[in-house]
Parts: C-alpha cells; sequence; structure tokens
C-alpha cells in the first residue's frame, strides 16, 4: 500500500494579534504583543491579572447571515468556525464542488469550553450546606439542583464538550468522513494534525479539517494555572512577561484562540487546482511515561517524538531549517526542550534558528500547536523567521540559538514545530517546502 | 507500506456489573441489572433518579505503592481508566512496569516500552462538585453572594495546587501511561460516546502503520455526579423510570424512554499478530475493519436516517474487505433514547437491508447504562467474549422491540452460536460523530 503525500492547503486563524493570517505574520515578525490586562472576567485580585486575549472578534465578518445559529456557542467554537471558514476559503473549496463529502473529515485538538461561571457559582454557593458534617460543609445536591436547574442554560453546558467545535465544522462544510477530537493539553493541535496526515497518508480521507481551539480564559482556568503556579505573575511588566529561554522566565502566559489548516491528499489537491502551501512529511508521537507534574528530566519523550519525526519524514537533523518551539516560557520546559534538541540535533542544534511566538501571543493551549505550524509555513514561504521576544538574559540551560527579539532572514525549506503536553504527551511535525 | 495485523490479545473492563471481563460476563450471562437507585449523591431533585455506580474501587490495587500519592490527584473517570488498565494488563500477560514494581512477578518485562503506546478516549470530566462548591463558599460576601475579589485572594487557595490536573481528559492516558511505562504515542480522544471506537480505530492504525507494536485503547467516563447527571437531564435524554430501576434503560423497547447514567471503561490490549503469536499470547479475535464519519445534519439531534452510522459501518465493512453478508452479529449502541434508537437502527438497516430483521444483535445498556467515552470499549468487549465462547448474551429490558427499529435483538436466555465476524457502533449523542469496528475470531 502506497503512502499517499499529504500538503497544506489553506489556513487560517484567529489570535490575541488578530485573524488576518497576513496581518498577524507581519505583527509577530515586527515582535507586536498581544498580551493585555485581562478583561473577559475581573482578575484584578488573582496572582496573575493579564492574558492574550481575543479582541473585538466577530463571527459574522466570517459566516455572514449563517451567524445567529451560533449566537450562544462557546468561545471556543466561533474561534474554530472563524478560522475554518478562512481556512476552507482560502483553500478555494468554496467554490469546489466536485470533492466526494464523505471523504473530507475533520480532526481537531479543541479543548474543552468555558464554564458558565456565573451560573456555575451561584448554584455552588447555594448548594453548599456549610453546617453539615459538623460544620465542615457538604453539598447538598437537592438545593444544588433547584437552583442550578433554573440557571444553567442547555446550549452553554453541551458546548463544553470538547467534541463541539469538530461537530459545528463538520456540519458547516459537510464534512461526512473521519471526525476526531483530541484533547492532548498543550500537544492537542499538533497531535491532531499528525494523526489527520496519517488518516491522509493511508486514504482515509482525501481532505481533512484540522487543527484546534481552546479558550481557558475563564476564572476557573486561570485559577487551575495559577495554583499550579504555571503562569507568570510579572503584573507590572505584563508585555514583557512571556520570555522564553530567557533566565527571567516566571511561567506562561495564558492565550486563547483557534488555528486551521487544510490538510490534502496531493494528487486530490493538484488535481482541482488548489495551490499548495507545503508538505507534511513527518509526525513523533510519544509519552514520558514519568509524571503527571513534571516533564522527564532528560527529556526523553521530547527526544523520542522529534526523533520520530525526522525518521518519518526521512531526514537528518541538519536538513531541519527552522524549529518553532513549544517555548512555554516555563522553567521546565524551557530548559527540557533546549536540552532534548541539543540531544536530537548534536552539533547541528547551535545552527538551527529557534523561536517561540508564546512571548508575543502567549499560550493557547489546545490550539497552540497548529499555530505554531501556520507560523512554519509562512517562515517557509517568505524566508524569513519570526523572534523570540523579550529575550535578554541567557540562561546558561538554554544555549540555543532562540532569535532572539528580531525577525531574521533565514531560506526555510524544512521546518520543525514541537508541542508537549502537561502530563507528558510530545508531538513533533515537520512541514516542507513543496518541490523539495 | 505494509500494513500489520493487529489482534486483540487483553480486555480490562471496570463497569457497574463487576471488575474484570470474566466478572461482567457471567453478569450478562446471569442477566443481572447494574442500575440502582443512585447513592452516590442525593438524586432526589432530578429527574431521573437511577443510574448505574461501579460498586468498589480500591486504588490501591491497581498501582504500585509508590504511586498511591498520586491516586489522590484522580477524578472518577481516571481511576476507572487506570482500574482497567491493570486489568487488561494481567489479562493479556504482560509484564509492565506495574506488575513489577507491585512485586506480583519476579519475571522482566516482556514489552518494549517504547513500542508500547496508549489511546484512551475520555469525557468532559466533571470538577468534583463537593470540592469544588466548599472552596468557592469561602469567598461568598457578607451577604452570601460570591465575590470574586475575595477569590483571587484567597479564595482559591482552598483548591489544592495540582486541581486543575484531576480534570484533563488527557489525564487517563497519562497516568496509564506512567504507571505501565507506555512510551509509544499515547493519545486522548474526546468525541463523548463515539471516544472508544474512535480510539481503539487509531490505535489500530497505529500499530498497522509501524508506530507502536502493543497499544492500549478503549475509553473511561463517570457521569455518576450532580453535574453529569443534571447535563443529561437538560438535554432530555434520561428514562424518568424511577419506580423501576433495573428497568429503565430499554434499548430499542418499544416503551423505551431515555438512557439512565452510569459509570465505567473497558481497555484493550491491541498487539501486532507476530508479536503477539511469538509470545503466547491469548488472543481474542482480530481487530479487520475500522470506520468513521460525520453526521452533518445537525450537531444535536440524530440524523433521522442514520446516515453517518451507515457510513461509519460502510467504511469498516470496506476496511475490512467483507461484505454485510459476512456479518454474523452486531453489537449495538442502543442507547435507550428514543431517537437515537432509532437512528442507529435505520443506519444499520441502510447497511444490511433485510438481514437487518435476522443478524443477532447485543444491546448491553439494559444492564449497565450509559458509560459515555467508556460505552463503546464496554460493547466491543463484550461482542469479543460472543466470539470467545460462541455465544450471544440476552439484552435485558427489550421485551418489545419497536418495529421501527427491527432489529433481533437476542433476548431471554444466552443463545448458542457461531460467531465469527461482529460489527460494533458507536456515536456520539451529542456532536454528530461515529465510528464502527469490525472484530473477527482469530483465522492463521
Amino acid at each position: 500500500m502506497e503512502r499517499k503525500r499529504v500538503v497544506v492547503t489553506g489556513m487560517g486563524w484567529i489570535t490575541p494579534l488578530g485573524d488576518d493570517v497576513e496581518t498577524v505574520w507581519q505583527r509577530l515578525l515586527k515582535g507586536d504583543s498581544g498580551i493585555v490586562p485581562t478583561t473577559i472576567f475581573d482578575a484584578s485580585t488573582f496572582p496573575t491579572i493579564f492574558s492574550a486575549e481575543v479582541k473585538s472578534f466577530e463571527l459574522a465578518k466570517y459566516l455572514g447571515p449563517d451567524t445567529q445559529r451560533y449566537k450562544d456557542s462557546s468561545r471556543n467554537t466561533r474561534f474554530a468556525l472563524g478560522a475554518a471558514k478562512v481556512a476552507w476559503d482560502d483553500a478555494g473549496l468554496t467554490t469546489c464542488n466536485d470533492h466526494d463529502t464523505t471523504r473530507v473529515g475533520v480532526y481537531l485538538g479543541g479543548g474543552e469550553g468555558p464554564i458558565d461561571f456565573d451560573n456555575f457559582v451561584a448554584a455552588a454557593v447555594s448548594g453548599w450546606d456549610a453546617e453539615a458534617k459538623n460544620g465542615m460543609g457538604d453539598l447538598d445536591a437537592r438545593k444544588w439542583v433547584e437552583v442550578a436547574a433554573e440557571r444553567l442554560q442547555v446550549i452553554t453546558e453541551f458546548e463544553q464538550d470538547p467534541n463541539m467545535a469538530a461537530g459545528h465544522i463538520a456540519c458547516l462544510f459537510n464534512a461526512q468522513g473521519p471526525t476526531f477530537n483530541t484533547l492532548t493539553a498543550c500537544a492537542a493541535s499538533t497531535q491532531a494534525i499528525g494523526e489527520a496526515t496519517n488518516l491522509i497518508r493511508r486514504g482515509d480521507a482525501d481532505i481533512i479539517i484540522s487543527g484546534g481551539t481552546h479558550s481557558m480564559l475563564h476564572p476557573l482556568g486561570v485559577t487551575g494555572f495559577n495554583r499550579l503556579t504555571a503562569l507568570s505573575t510579572r503584573n507590572d511588566s505584563y508585555q514583557t512577561a512571556s520570555r522564553p529561554f530567557d533566565q527571567t522566565r516566571d511561567g506562561f502566559v495564558l492565550g486563547e484562540g483557534a488555528g486551521i489548516v487544510i490538510l490534502e491528499e496531493y494528487e486530490h489537491a493538484k488535481r482541482r487546482g488548489a495551490k499548495c502551501l507545503a508538505e507534511m512529511v513527518g509526525y513523533g508521537s510519544t509519552a514520558d511515561a514519568f509524571r503527571v507534574t513534571d516533564m522527564h528530566d532528560q527529556g526523553r519523550g521530547c527526544i523520542a517524538a522529534m526523533q520520530q519525526a525526522l525518521e518519518d519524514a526521512g531526514l537528518k537533523p541538519g536538513d531541519i531549517d527552522y524549529i518553532s518551539a513549544h517555548g512555554t516560557s516555563t522553567e521546565e520546559n524551557d530548559k527540557i526542550e533546549s536540552l532534548a534538541i541539543g540531544e536530537v540535533f548534536g552539533e547541528a542544534a547551535s545552527k538551527v534558528p529557534i523561536s517561540s511566538i508564546k512571548s508575543m501571543m502567549g499560550h493557547l493551549i489546545a490550539a497552540a500547536g497548529v499555530v505554531e505550524l501556520i507560523i512554519c509555513v509562512l517562515a517557509i514561504r517568505d524566508g524569513i523567521v519570526p523572534p523570540t521576544m523579550n529575550y535578554n538574559s541567557p540562561d546558561p540551560n538554554c544555549p540555543l540559538d532562540y532569535v532572539p527579539n528580531q525577525a531574521r532572514k533565514v531560506d526555510v525549506r524544512r521546518a520543525l514545530s514541537n508541542s508537549f503536553g502537561f502530563g507528558g504527551q510530545n508531538n513533533t511535525l515537520i512541514v516542507v517546502r513543496m518541490d523539495d | 507500506m505494509n500494513s500489520r495485523r493487529v489482534v486483540i490479545t487483553g480486555i480490562g473492563l471496570v463497569t457497574p456489573l463487576g471488575i474484570g471481563v470474566e466478572k461482567v460476563w457471567s453478569s450478562l450471562i446471569e442477566k443481572k441489572s447494574g442500575i440502582k437507585r443512585i447513592s452516590a449523591f442525593d438524586p432526589s431533585g432530578f429527574e431521573s433518579q437511577v443510574g448505574g455506580e461501579i460498586e468498589s474501587l480500591l486504588m490501591k490495587d491497581y498501582v504500585p505503592k509508590a504511586y498511591r500519592k498520586s491516586t489522590k490527584i484522580m477524578a472518577r473517570d481516571i481511576e476507572i481508566a487506570v482500574a482497567a488498565a491493570y486489568e487488561a494488563v494481567k489479562d493479556a500477560g504482560l509484564i509492565t512496569k506495574c506488575l513489577i514494581d507491585r512485586g506480583e512477578t519476579e519475571e522482566e518485562s516482556n514489552i518494549d516500552p517504547t513500542r508500547f503506546g496508549a489511546n484512551i478516549g475520555a469525557g468532559l470530566i466533571c470538577a468534583d462538585l463537593t470540592e469544588l462548591a466548599g472552596a468557592l463558599y469561602t469567598a461568598v460576601d457578607g451577604r452570601g453572594r460570591f465575590d470574586i475579589h475575595k477569590w483571587g485572594n484567597e479564595g482559591m487557595n482552598n483548591l489544592t495546587p495540582l486541581w486543575l490536573l484531576k480534570f484533563l481528559p488527557n489525564m487517563l492516558s497519562c497516568h496509564v501511561t506512567i504507571v505501565h511505562d507506555a512510551q509509544a504515542p499515547s493519545n486522548t480522544i474526546t468525541c463523548a460516546e463515539a471516544s472508544s471506537h474512535l480510539a481503539i480505530g487509531e490505535a489500530f492504525r497505529i500499530i498497522a502503520r509501524g508506530a507502536a507494536d502493543i497499544c492500549i485503547c478503549g475509553g473511561a467516563e463517570s457521569k455518576m455526579n450532580p453535574m453529569g447527571l443534571l447535563r443529561q437531564q437538560m438535554l432530555s435524554r434520561l428514562s424518568k423510570r424511577n419506580q423501576d430501576p433495573a428497568g429503565a434503560c430499554r434499548p430499542f423497547d418499544v416503551n423505551r424512554d431515555g438512557t439512565v447514567i452510569s459509570e465505567g471503561g473497558g481497555l484493550f490490549i491491541l498487539e501486532e499478530l507476530e508479536q503477539a503469536r511469538a509470545r503466547g499470547a491469548n488472543i481474542y479475535g482480530e481487530l479487520v475493519g475500522f470506520g468513521a464519519s460525520s453526521n452533518t445534519h445537525s450537531w444535536s439531534e440524530p440524523h433521522p436516517e442514520g446516515q453517518g452510522i451507515a457510513l461509519a459501518i460502510g467504511k469498516a465493512l470496506d476496511d475490512a474487505g467483507i461484505s454485510a453478508d459476512a456479518v454474523d452479529m452486531i453489537a449495538t449502541f442502543g442507547s435507550g433514547v428514543v431517537e437515537q434508537d432509532l437512528s442507529e437502527s435505520r443506519g444499520i438497516r441502510a447497511v444490511f437491508g433485510d438481514r437487518t430483521t435476522r443478524i443477532p444483535a447485543i444491546a448491553v445498556k439494559g444492564s449497565m447504562g450509559n458509560n459515555g467515552a467508556g460505552s463503546g470499549a464496554i460493547d466491543l468487549a463484550v461482542a469479543a467474549m460472543c466470539v470467545k465462547n460462541n455465544r450471544i448474551v440476552p439484552a435485558l429490558n427489550v421485551n418489545d422491540v419497536d418495529p421501527e427499529c427491527g432489529l433481533n435483538i437476542v433476548v431471554g436466555e444466552p443463545v448458542e452460536a457461531e460467531v465469527s465476524t461482529v460489527v460494533s457502533t458507536g456515536y456520539a449523542l451529542g456532536g454528530g460523530q461515529n465510528a464502527a469496528l469490525v472484530i473477527k475470531r482469530m483465522e492463521d
């Protein structure tokens, strides 16, 4: 069975730096920051009061009159639909009528939808019996459900299911083929694209709408990360808070958004005259199998994911011209990722430019990987790589070339993108220039 | 790229009908019901007050001693997966890190951890409401209203630092891979009730393409909590037959009025055929077909003609290289929800035509309710046992098959029959994902 080739024929994203692919790309090359004081909820007393919010997003801009159907949908769903429409148009599929809809699939790394916080809290507080258990307190389910059933809304609850964005996309584009959603935390959309690539390679689909969407910018999302002490608390200089690979880094900045790529079987794309933006050639996926709280201290899983991707692509480390790092700006990730790149790339490690756009748009969690893959495709197209901003104090544990503070012209023929999830799920993709 | 053959060499089940595949099988043969009035919390304020509960789950039985502390940060869903993983690994005769660390064996591991993957379906894990409500309550102001400033300043500190990790869906896979040292591709499919089928299907592909030799795969979920129950109630999916818990879930029956919430999961050990043979593994059967599709009619309602289900079954049969005529049993999803059962039946009919009323079919949710992301793996496990034993287990509560459904659901007593090729269907009750798997008796 011949392995089919897979290409990227369309791209779209909704990010804290904007929604238009070209505009966001230019802003990233300039080193703009999308990090702002949090306004989605009142975070003024939280340990972290800033985030990378998607601003002034209007779904109607993408879907026109269709938008009304999604008025109660979650931010995840709405971001995903916007990004998917842009990508679908970009791929020329809006005007294409000869694709087999049963062979168009969806594979997202979609996060759980934001919780309906105010109503959830109202029910939780009403249901709490502080006197129960000798003053320890306990939930009175009967009291809780009286308020919860009254205040919670069916669509808002339903929309929290992580498969909903994928379902909406399938409906909007009549994609009746294989549909999956993965939620491997911060690695999800990279994993989605890797597995989707393999579905097409095998012949299970001709086209897959892939990528991810996530917003954890709600009080419980930020609470969860603040309790883990994973977020930067540099409240006095939030625009420079995300400092991947810099010695003074103190955590990541939570962002939100979506990215979608249209993956297509090469011959199928050629037949319909689609423009091929880049080719997907390598995918690696591993588990650290170490601890739920920490990455493997020697980067075992990260190393194996990159090695698998290189092997899958039939490439050597020296063939890679750019690495779009996971680069979260946490003490641990940046150290281990650098160690792992050093281990895999050997002598080539110090020569390959590495950057983390999380320095500018924060961490989009499940959607981070796809946005970073799109960066790779654009870097290949334009021969320039974005900077790692806020990099001023080199860390001896991060001794590589992080393209500090200024975009750099690099002839990128082949790029590698890493995503590592909480709990040790690691994924790597390799994308190359067409005709390579 | 040569496609490698993939076989089932182990099954681990954790369900309201018991723990372990043999225990669940004997409960089904004895026609036991796992559905009772809910005791995990007071259900009296809910429309549906019955469900399937796992009786006891002692986590120390499933992890090495050094890992016991980590069991404190496991939501119920994760506990079920970790227990099912232990059961599956034991059943397959694998010697993993867990068994070695537990001192259960003197032997060395018989697998390569870098070739051992995981693909575990998960649901939307509900935060522990008691824990969270108690913490939120510390941030109410003098008038009894929640004050977010108070929460940010001090209230949130009432949650354990690792609180978030209890509820991330990928933690099912993460804990299982850590406990058993599985370092190959690891994924977490979150497509509601279709999750298990999709996860098993993907693991099948991963082994076939050579990215792993063994995968632990399936799914687990618990909706047995106030939030899980309320969400299903809001979606009008639940039976209100509170006076008759054991008779509440009636898949394909003319008097069905909804499903019941439950908790449980199933994990399989899938293994590349030659490796399984080389280590002399017991083989339940071969996984030969996988198909997946989306219902693009609506993200909240089933397709009236079961179009997506028919498409998934058709793809799975094509993948297996067999015709519908070769299928001798159907493992239905059979939720007990009126429109969903109708849609599924029509999808099945679109593939099997007139044979639909003759091919024996199983429907296990009458006995143990809807296990969410764990459902599909449980269905497939029972199907594999039917293949192994050439015996078909009867469905409970199907007294009068809805003529609109027109399936041949086996009822009454277990039926001895040649069962060599089975199709198992799965779909998300909302969201639109469908999948089907085909398993076959092992042939040389």
